[in-house]
């Protein structure tokens, strides 16, 4: 493996045609999101179309910029549009510009796109919510930063957007807020993304300090002059940045807590995009990675890491809410293996991240129409024998499901056969220790999943016998079309996208001009026509497992108790918050109580002890002086005096 | 005296002379508030063509201050009645003239303690302005010494006649610190002026001579003089640990009078860190900048970690801004055009957002008549939008990106770093604290079910005695109402600040830049950026 990568940069033109309305796409949702913040109640009625409408025409624009691209050559595919100058001072200028290239575009299509789906899903999943007309505001902010956060052409425009899709995180998981546990899980996330955040804004800082500019295409020509140390520790920091977002180890406790939001949220923002950005960071910044062998091997451990995790918790959870979360997190957690790679996996991650855009999507939705047909509840153990009751929301969790778990020829199978294939692809241990767990991590996941599938839509009708947590009766029941279409064409998505995507490498090819030529790996552990056969197996297993141990067996409403040692451990998500609480929630809090105390009694006093003395000693420099000085500086003094003793004898009523 | 130069002679005196016209009109409360709002913003009139007066491009050319005006005062005293202003001094009388009609609005209405009058209040407000004005304007020495001891007067009688219940502790408490502070600072004027005696033959309190003469004293002499105005603008600003009299001062303090003592008043400390202490100490500013670093970025943590304790709503705000102001004076002492822009833009927000904050608060507790945290809970549920507005002031406190916080303190932690990576990073970790705090108080009175003492007592009474109406009726009740029409108004100006320069901070960054520029070649230093590697 190539310790170092010589940086093949694109040649960056100016973008003309269509791609100078470039400026609309996210201006449209922006426009969309204040109009419906301001509005108030007048746009309660026409409000979600509104939303639904800025992004759906964003999608057009974006799509007739990527078709226009498409039309041009490899080489002359990289454009930047520059708006206006955003902030300027001394050799500092933030340019407000953005990028057009394969990788931006490509997000582009996924934001704008899944997001509309999602936006029409939401009009008929959100109709009884009073507070519709504030939920699509968020939703279109959303849309908007996210758009910025891939569009923008300097590190300031990324920090712009992947704040502002923090915002939009935090108020669309918070968006219940008579519900305590919305606003805990809100405000965890935002931190935890701040911890994130912390470590891309001081990446940027180093860039600063180094290079004097802040434009990615300034940056990556010159990034190769710092020495491999400042490089490695921008990497790093870039990582954590990704960690936050993308809900990595060890920052990973935020992401499932987000469930909290509406389910087209999750969907979303917690499923297909949002926590998607991580990925986009590190693929954009591969001509940075490209020169440090040790940054992309953290950030394929951190992503075995994660994967694992992800997996392993995601047996352990009934909420099916959570069970897709988890699983988000360690399917992230494969792209970011991938993106660990270096050249070899670049492209291969941004390939996962669309399919698995697609099916996340479709089962989020599908998970959501769930929970419509079953009084918001998301206890599987409730749940059981669903199938017949909503067979289109069957069949398209259902293939979503089969792409998830890599059925042979679904998304699913082709992208992350890919990535293991790359792991194994690496030589030495780190092709045994990232292959291995990745396959295992692919059982897992088949299991999980299975389970999911046969609790709740197998099986006896445990919800029969049951109220829901509101007291009344299930009467589960097919979601109306305006749910279903979304589902239906993200099911087609699950199905075809990986093989299209695929298929004579035509997405690789296209990303080229940005994450540069797909490098095929050798001097791997394992030969890549193993693969399939391998990944296959291991899932095949754990779907069987998931058989034996619950298809073939009556569910307990009940959860049972007492579990052995790694179930306990796994429903405890490992411990990762029992570990944040006790490392730092608890000392922080004592420590705040500390100083308090200290303030009120320690700092008061100290001052007012060192002020006594300060003033003693200025009364020591004034005698020093000399001269008709002197007098005038007592008359002012005593003038201050006078003035001290007239206030204080003005009385207070 | 050119026919311009009268502009800032104008802006000082027509708020003198509103407070003259308002503090009389005890019996007619109405006409004193709307003279007093007249005067405002026939102040915001002549600040915007003050602004327009004013050229940038020009301190380049050699004006370090334009609209100059100076009259011989105390001439055997050296001292002149000198006026005129820098990009820095006239963003913060923007900042002033755009505040105080808003202060005004604000105060509109508000209860007043018995045997006080309105009339009195708004004078003392106009009288806060005017002086104001004269302490970011002065270009002599000892001119802004008089300002700076005479501004305390009215904020003290704002606190102490018109503030809450402990007025008349927090008002004595606020009076002697900053009284000795500038004490101390007297004995550092007068020790300059002896200085510029022994360097030009004769002395003088010239901000423009004694800066020439600056790189010629001696680095001890320095430090000494440099200590003297630290100490005052250190209490002023404040910095840890010169801080307990702010939360108690911006606790009792009645709102609207909080709003300009952390708004625009605690500024003239740092203003006076960038004026004062670096161009006429530049040796001794960079010789003890270790000690103001350590000293801002324990205040970024130490205030932030108390800001998330805090009870009282308005000591929390008060605590957020000791850490705030933490990151100001981190800029100015990182010696980089980038972090004293970010400073000086960070003056402008902070007194934006702050008194956005304070105002929002203010309109909570004119609902629930309690200062404390705990007795409000799920007030978004009643009142949407005084719930909204609080949300937007505090992400603008937190340095969201998108509002006009984020310019400043992204400025400041960028322009910091290259010089001092350290304090930088140290400092870059109290955005985590920040968005704890403001998410925290968030969550507890907005977010959740409806409770706490405040708004059930005001369910209650809209219910009649023993019956609380439920929260989905308050709205027609008229219990807990969400933010009326002046209410919004009052807002409005603020809210379209925080996004307008969020996303388009140039026409102010414009004004600020040759300005610090100027400061740092003052200081004898170039921008540190690629100097390390």
């Amino acid at each position: 493996m190539n310790a170092v990568y010589a940086a093949e940069l694109p040649h960056v033109v100016a973008a003309t045609g269509t791609a100078s309305l470039a400026w609309l796409l996210f201006v449209l949702p922006a426009a969309g999101a204040l109009v419906l913040f301001v509005a108030g109640r007048r746009a309660d009625a026409w409000g979600h179309w509104l939303g639904l409408l800025t992004v759906v025409a964003s999608f057009v624009i974006g799509l007739l910029i990527f078709l226009e691209t498409t039309n041009l050559a490899p080489e002359e595919r990289t454009r930047e549009l520059s708006l206006y100058e955003w902030i300027s001072v001394g050799d500092l200028s933030v340019d407000f510009g953005l990028r057009l290239d394969p990788l931006s575009l490509t997000f582009v299509l996924l934001i704008t796109g899944v997001g509309g789906l999602i936006h029409l899903y939401s009009v008929g999943y959100m109709s009884h919510d009073p507070g519709r007309r504030r939920f699509f505001a968020q939703l279109n902010l959303f849309v908007a930063a996210m758009l910025l956060l891939v569009l923008g052409n300097n590190f300031v425009m990324l920090y712009l957007g992947w704040e502002g899709v923090g915002l939009a995180s935090y108020l669309l998981i918070g968006y219940y807020q008579d519900r305590p546990s919305a606003a805990t899980a809100a405000k965890k996330a935002f931190l935890m993304n701040r911890v994130g955040d912390v470590g891309l804004a001081i990446a940027i800082f180093l860039l600063w300090a180094n290079l004097g500019t802040l434009q990615y295409t300034e940056v990556f020509e010159r990034i190769g002059e710092l020495s491999p140390g400042t490089i490695l520790a921008i990497t790093l920091l870039l990582l954590l940045g990704a960690c936050g977002k993308s809900g990595q180890f060890p920052l990973q406790a935020w992401l499932p807590d987000a469930m909290e939001g509406p389910t087209p949220v999750s969907a979303l923002i917690h499923a297909a995009t949002m926590v998607t950005a991580g990925v986009y960071l590190i693929a954009r910044m591969n001509p940075i990675y490209n020169l440090t062998e040790s940054g992309r091997l953290v950030v394929a451990l951190i992503g075995v890491i994660t994967l694992l995790i992800g997996a392993i918790i995601g047996c352990a959870y009934d909420d099916i809410k959570k069970v897709l979360a988890y699983s988000t997190v360690s399917q992230i957690g494969y792209m970011i293996l991938a993106v660990g790679l270096g050249p070899a996996g670049y492209a291969l991650g941004i390939f996962h991240l669309l399919t698995h855009g697609f099916f996340k999507a479709g089962l989020f939705l599908g998970a959501g129409s769930v929970m419509h047909a079953m009084n918001d509840d998301v206890d599987m153990r409730r749940f059981g024998g669903l199938a017949r009751y909503m067979p289109i929301t069957f069949v398209t969790f259902g293939l979503g499901y089969l792409a998830l778990i890599g059925f042979p020829f679904l998304s699913g199978y082709y992208s992350k056969d890919e990535i293991i294939g790359a792991a194994f692809g690496q030589p030495g241990w780190q092709g045994w220790v990232f292959g291995g767990a990745a396959t295992l991590a692919a059982g897992l996941t088949a299991f999980y999943m299975t389970r999911l599938m046969f609790m709740t839509f197998f099986g006896e009708k445990r919800w029969e016998k049951l109220k829901s947590s509101d007291g009344h009766d299930y009467h589960p029941h097919e979601s109306p079309s305006v749910m279903t279409i979304p589902m239906i064409v993200l099911a087609i998505g699950s199905v075809g996208a990986g093989f299209l995507l695929n298929y004579n490498h035509v997405l690789v090819d296209w990303l080229a001009p940005t994450l540069g030529e797909l490098e095929e790996p050798h001097g791997g552990v394992l030969a890549h026509e193993y693969v399939p056969f391998l990944v296959v197996g291991f899932s095949a297993l754990g779907v069987l497992i998931a058989w034996l141990t619950v298809g073939r067996r009556p569910t307990p409403v009940e959860r049972p108790e007492p579990v052995s040692l790694p179930v306990r451990a796994a429903r405890k998500d490992l411990y990762a918050n029992a570990i944040n609480e006790a490392l730092i929630a608890r000392p922080g809090t004592w420590l705040a109580r500390a100083l308090v105390y200290f303030d009120n009694r320690g700092v008061d006093g100290v001052v007012n002890g060192t002020a006594a003395l300060l003033g003693g000693s200025s009364g020591r420099l004034r005698r020093l002086q000399t001269g008709f000085v002197r007098s005038y500086a007592l008359s002012m003094l005593g003038g201050g005096v006078l003035v001290v003793a007239a206030l204080l004898a003005v009385r207070f009523a | 005296m050119t026919g311009g130069s009268v502009l800032l002679l104008i802006l000082l005196v027509l708020p003198l002379v509103g407070a003259l016209v308002v503090a009389p009109m005890t019996g007619n409360a109405r006409g004193a508030k709307v003279t007093a709002m007249a005067f405002a913003l026939a102040s915001l009139v002549l600040t915007v063509i003050t602004w327009l007066a004013y050229s940038p491009s020009a301190v380049e050319n050699g004006s370090r201050f334009q609209l100059e005006l100076s009259v011989p005062w105390i001439p055997a005293f050296g001292t002149s009645f000198a006026l005129g202003v820098d990009g820095i001094a006239l963003v913060m009388l923007a900042l002033i003239a755009v505040l105080m009609p808003i202060v005004m609005g604000f105060s509109w209405n508000q209860e007043i303690p018995e045997g006080r009058t309105e009339s009195g209040f708004f004078a003392l407000l106009l009288a806060t302005q005017g002086l104001l004005v004269g302490v970011f304007a002065a270009t002599d020495v000892f001119l802004f010494y008089v300002f700076f001891e005479a501004m305390l007067i009215p904020m003290y009688f704002l606190i102490g006649r018109f503030g809450g219940p402990r007025r008349q502790y927090a008002a004595v408490k606020f009076f002697l610190y900053s009284l000795l502070g500038g004490l101390i600072m007297l004995a550092s004027v007068i020790g300059l002026y002896v200085v510029s005696g022994t360097a030009l033959g004769e002395a003088t309190f010239s901000w423009v001579e004694l800066q020439s003469i600056a790189a010629t004293v001696p680095e001890s002499t320095q430090i000494w003089l440099f200590l003297g105005f630290f100490v005052a603008f250190a209490i002023k600003a404040p910095l840890v640990p010169f801080h307990t009299w702010l939360p108690d001062a911006g606790a009792e303090a009645p709102i609207g009078a909080g709003v300009l003592l952390v708004g625009v008043l605690d500024k003239v400390g740092t203003f006076g860190f960038l004026r004062y202490c670096l161009p006429l100490f530049p040796l001794a500013s960079q010789r003890l900048a270790p000690l103001v670093l350590t000293l801002a970025v324990i205040g970024v943590l130490y205030a932030a970690l108390l800001a998330v304790v805090q009870t009282d709503l308005k000591r929390f705000v008060s605590y957020t801004s000791i850490a705030h102001f933490g990151f100001i004076a981190l800029g100015i002492f990182a010696f980089s055009s980038q972090a004293f822009a970010g400073a000086t833009l960070y003056m402008v927000n902070h007194g934006i957002t702050t008194g956005m904050l304070f105002i929002v608060i203010g309109f909570l507790i004119s609902r629930g008549g309690s200062r404390l945290i705990g007795d409000y809970g799920g007030v978004h549920k009643l009142a949407p939008l005084l719930a909204g507005t609080f949300l937007l002031a505090g992400l603008a406190s937190l340095a969201l990106p998108g509002t006009n916080s984020f310019v400043s303190e992204f400025l400041v932690l960028l322009g910091s770093f290259p010089r001092e990576p350290v304090y930088t990073i140290l400092a870059t970790v109290g955005i985590i604290f920040a968005a704890l705090y403001v998410l925290w108080v968030y969550q507890q009175t907005m977010q959740g079910p409806v409770r706490g003492a405040a708004v059930l007592g005001a369910l209650e009474r809209a219910g009649g005695p023993g019956t609380m109406i439920a929260p989905e009726a308050a709205a027609k009740k008229g219990a807990f109402p969400d933010l009326s029409g002046r209410e919004l108004a009052v807002l409005t100006p603020l809210i379209v600040l925080i996004i307008a320069l969020g996303f388009f901070p140039g026409p102010v960054l414009d004004v600020i830049n040759p300005s610090v520029v100027a400061t740092l070649n003052e200081v004898g230093l170039t921008d540190p950026v690629g100097g390390i590697q």
